[in-house]
């Protein structure tokens, strides 16, 4: 059509330019320096053609430039494909179409572009700052397309026209975004550079690993519980464990699952919650000690442990179902169990001479090598710290017996070697213990500073029984939380201080909302979809269903704001309303008004008009007749009609009877 | 082939469209089914940029993406009310039509009327291949869209078939419908370029107006017209009055020297178009000169007289000679 063949005005790109700068400046901290600072040359380039009315730069130079940007980013990556390099060259394109304005047809593609490149900051982040800019930058770009069909109107009045019509469209958003059919991503394959390195627990654990997760206030996961809160000493949230040691580390052996279902008996009352875990870029779930159900997509390896399928990317969330009283593994493979016998041949002389006097004492009782274990733990005053001195090579003695002083990996560590040294199988569990429920939304929130470190210790006939041989020295790390069990002096993250209560109120209130946009905006998934259709009633919701309600729903938005938008405002007079209901009615008696027909003269030609000479009138019809056609053309012809006129006009046509 | 294939289904459709039998009656208003929609080729670019949108928002899960894509979908949806909404319920009555010459552009006056307090932008009236005349018409406002069309034949024309376009606000998707109103120019012969001198009847005639044009005998006065020579002009009784109205002086004289425009008087050799357009050139001599002139042709005669009345009645049976639709 000749229309998109028209040359883009100087508004039209003023308008361009500042849709492009609105959708390309939030991307600055993702593209290479060089291409923000040639984004910015063809920005200025674009104002300074604008301004002195420049001719544009020729066709192959604008080539040219494409090639070098694209050449540009290839050598930036080593790819073209992927999100970064993708987003790279979107900034090029859209840069190099400003220089390139010739008719409204480019217009439009710049906006698209626009559009696109605010899909690019979700790709990084999807926060509600993130929302609230590109409803910024939407709102823009969408006054760029009104100006580029129609660029007479003041700016101001575009950018209420683009805000008035994108209102319109929330409703169709909402629905959209509750009842289209979602679908898992992803369609193909992501490029690796999707993920970028996340904390969390490893599955190895050193001396200091743990300690160093202290510092961190990064929230690992959330929960909501069906009924109460457990108490803070039974949460302990199970994460990789960790068998294998190597004299200075020990490992997670098991990386896979065996286990399609939990392998023990479900005793005792169950605690029912949902966890909204953090990406960790690990394969394990985090769940409370025991697990009794398997997330989708999950299964249990031999020590117990929910593994995921695939590593943990994006945020999600599971229901579970955990039995803190089922006891595990009452009859273990030997294989395993000789997995948690295993030391190295030499160090720590002084634990394993004591482990060995144990054994000779208790032979194969278990439970009194335990006890005698945390006997131990008791007598020598450990102390609870952040900052340990450094161990030599016989870290278990040098912590036990010389410096005292650990934090929960040392302690751990120790037990499950002592016990190890005593004939007794044990091993390390990593994790989260207790966490913080924030009062505004009523969900516990685990932060990387609750990550611990506990044993399991294996006796016949009980199975796998957990101890925490951190609890025996500073039960406050169990009981309240590990801000309470560190000594006083010592750096702790913000949120795990006491002081500063106000500070840490409006971060409960600011986590809460982050919280809420997490589970209902971002974290929607086809799961979520399902179970809240479910609850509105929609019996096991599929993709017809939802389409099928979709439309329904849309099409009653649709009908709902055409009558509004079609809406005539030409109301009818009053008057006349009341005069064709008199009309009808005496239309049915078979004397029709005719339009050209003027009232008094209808109402002459009425009153003397009586077809049926058998039916009785009322005797003053002829005067009705007179008096209501008079009332209405006083209304209607008459100067400054009454009020009082029109109550009696309706009232006359009420009471009539034809 | 398939070109004049997508000219007959374009054809089909606009004849389904109408509905009703052209000329249509005024006012046309532009109901609700008689206002098509479609996407416009940015609406097609549109839509595909959000399928990409889509795509990429489900390929990386991302729930803000899902989000954009249906807002900027709902903004499509708006866009078509808005589209509709701009064209729909417009009244459009034919309005003046000045009569114009073969080979001249008839100019089609359509009154375009409102009636909704909201404004209406950038409508496109066009007649097939010509360029569209755009229009904006005021909250409860009419306005005026003057249409031209190509006048090439004598006669009456009737207003081609118009096609009424919008696309605003956001040019994603256009809103149409066609109209035909009863709306008719009336198109004059062509004067012929080169024409015999007017055929004064007799010698004596000729010779007297030629030299003696002051000499006749003075009549009368009357109101002064735009083809009345100015040496007529009654400046003496204009300068007695001053402000009143220029006289010019009528002279007995031309009632006696009579100009007939014949149809037969012209060489056999002349075709029945060719003779009209020599007449046409004739009349607009005459009447030039401010004579008076009478007309005859084999259907039609009219008596000698001057002024616009009498060029116009000859021009408009010259027009209409031997259409039948007189």
């Amino acid at each position: 059509m000749a229309r998109s063949n028209r040359p883009v005005s100087r508004r039209q790109a003023w308008w361009l330019l500042a849709s492009a700068l609105a959708a390309s400046l939030p991307l600055i901290p993702q593209i290479p320096t060089w291409l923000v600072f040639a984004a910015g040359c063809a920005f200025a380039l674009r104002a300074a053609l604008t301004w002195r009315q420049w001719h544009l730069p020729p066709r192959w130079l604008l080539v040219l430039l494409v090639i070098a940007g694209t050449v540009g980013v290839f050598l930036q990556y080593r790819t073209i494909m992927g999100r970064t390099p993708g987003i790279a060259l979107l900034v090029v394109f859209l840069a190099l179409k400003l220089l390139e304005l010739r008719a409204a047809r480019d217009a439009v593609a710049t906006a698209l572009l626009c559009y696109f490149l605010v899909l690019g900051q979700f790709l990084f982040t999807q926060t509600i700052p993130t929302a609230l800019l590109a409803a910024l930058t939407i709102v823009v770009t969408t006054a760029t397309l009104l100006a580029a069909a129609d660029d007479r109107p003041h700016p101001q009045l575009q950018l209420r026209r683009s805000g008035l019509m994108l209102a319109q469209a929330l409703p169709f958003m909402l629905l959209m975004f509750l009842l289209f059919p979602r679908v898992e991503g992803p369609l193909w394959g992501l490029p690796q550079d999707r993920f970028s390195a996340v904390s969390g627990l490893s599955d190895s654990m050193s001396p200091g690993s743990i300690a160093q997760l202290s510092q961190s206030d990064a929230i690992a996961f959330r929960v909501q519980f069906k009924g109460d809160v457990p108490p803070q000493s039974q949460l302990y949230w199970r994460g990789p464990v960790m068998p294998a040691f190597d004299g200075r580390s020990w490992r997670v052996t098991k990386k896979r699952g065996t286990y399609s279902k939990v392998p023990y008996k479900e005793i005792g009352t169950p605690v029912d919650y949902e966890l909204t875990l953090e990406p960790h870029g690990q394969f394990w779930l985090f769940a409370l000690e025991l697990p009794g159900t398997l997330p989708p997509e999950s299964s249990l390896t031999s020590d117990y442990q929910p593994v995921a399928r695939q590593a943990v990317r994006n945020r999600m969330r599971y229901t579970q179902r955990a039995w803190p009283d089922a006891s595990a593994g009452i009859d273990e493979s030997p294989s395993i169990l000789e997995e948690a016998l295993a030391l190295p041949a030499n160090g720590n002389p002084r634990t394993r001479a004591i482990g060995a006097g144990w054994r000779a004492q208790h032979g194969d009782d278990s439970a009194a090598i335990l006890a005698a274990a945390e006997n131990l733990f008791l007598q020598q005053l450990l102390i609870y710290t952040l900052n340990p001195p450094l161990m030599g090579a016989d870290m278990v003695d040098d912590f036990l017996f010389d410096s005292k002083r650990g934090f929960c990996e040392h302690f751990a560590a120790a037990f499950v070697y002592v016990l190890r040294s005593a004939g007794v199988p044990a091993r390390v569990v990593a994790g989260y213990q207790g966490g913080e429920v924030n009062p505004v939304d009523g969900y516990l929130v685990v932060r990387q500073y609750d990550a611990h470190a506990w044993t399991e210790a294996w006796i016949a006939g009980r199975g796998w029984v957990r101890i925490d041989p951190t609890a025996i020295s500073a039960p406050s790390r169990i009981n309240s939380n590990f801000a309470a069990a560190v000594p006083a002096g010592e750096t702790l993250p913000f949120l795990a201080r006491g002081d500063l209560a106000w500070l840490k109120e409006l971060r409960n209130r600011l986590d809460a909302v982050t919280n809420g946009w997490n589970q209902w905006v971002l974290g929607y998934n086809p799961q979520r979809q399902r179970d809240l259709l479910a609850s509105l009633g929609l019996k096991e919701p599929d993709w017809r269903s939802m389409t099928a309600a979709l439309s329904v729903l849309c099409g009653g938005v649709l009908l709902g704001l055409t009558a509004w938008i079609l809406r005539n405002r030409l109301r009818v007079d009053p008057a006349l309303a009341a005069w064709r209901r008199f009309t009808a009615r005496m239309a049915k008696r078979g004397i029709a008004w005719r339009p050209w027909e003027g009232p008094l003269d209808f109402a002459e030609r009425a009153a003397t008009y009586a077809p049926d000479r058998a039916a009785t009138y009322a005797p003053d019809r002829a005067g009705s007749i007179r008096e209501i056609a008079g009332l209405y053309a006083r209304l209607r012809y008459g100067p400054a009609p009454d009020a009082t006129d029109l109550k009696l006009l309706k009232a006359k046509i009420a009471a009539f009877t034809p | 082939m398939l070109l004049s294939l997508r000219s007959r289904i374009h054809e089909t459709f606009v004849r389904w469209a109408l509905r009703v039998r052209p000329p249509e009656m005024a006012p046309i208003v532009l109901v609700q089914r008689r206002v098509y929609v479609l996407p416009t080729r940015a609406g097609l670019a549109y839509a595909a940029a959000l399928g990409v949108i889509l795509l990429g928002a489900m390929n990386y899960n991302l729930s803000l993406g899902h989000a954009l894509v249906f807002l900027l979908a709902g903004l499509g949806i708006v866009a078509i009310l808005h589209t509709f909404r701009n064209l729909v319920m417009l009244s459009i009555s034919p309005g003046r039509c000045t009569p114009v010459f073969a080979d001249d552009l008839a100019q089609f006056n359509l009154v375009l009327e409102n009636q909704r307090p909201d404004a209406r932008t950038s409508l496109r009236l066009f007649v097939a291949d010509e360029d569209p005349v755009e229009v904006d018409i005021a909250p409860s406002a009419k306005t005026i869209a003057p249409i031209k069309v190509a006048a090439r034949r004598r006669g009456w024309l009737p207003i081609p078939r118009i096609t009424i376009e919008t696309t605003w606000p956001l040019g994603l998707v256009r809103a149409w419908s066609y109209a035909v109103p009863d709306l008719n120019c009336l198109v004059y012969p062509k004067p012929a370029a080169k024409a015999p001198p007017l055929p004064w009847q007799g010698e004596s005639a000729r010779g007297s107006t030629r030299d003696g044009r002051g000499t006749d005998d003075f009549s009368g006065l009357r109101a002064h017209q735009v083809a009345d020579p100015p040496r007529h002009v009654a400046w003496k009784a204009v300068a007695r009055q001053q402000d009143g109205p220029l006289l010019t002086k009528l002279f007995s004289g031309a009632t006696t020297q009579e100009l007939w425009l014949d149809w037969d008087a012209l060489p056999n050799s002349m075709d029945s178009e060719q003779r009209l357009s020599v007449l046409t050139r004739w009349m607009l001599d005459a009447d030039s000169a401010g004579l008076a002139w009478g007309l005859r042709l084999p259907s039609i005669r009219l008596e000698p007289d001057n002024g616009p009345a009498q060029l116009a009645a000859g021009l408009r049976a010259m027009a209409l000679y031997g259409n039948g639709a007189q």
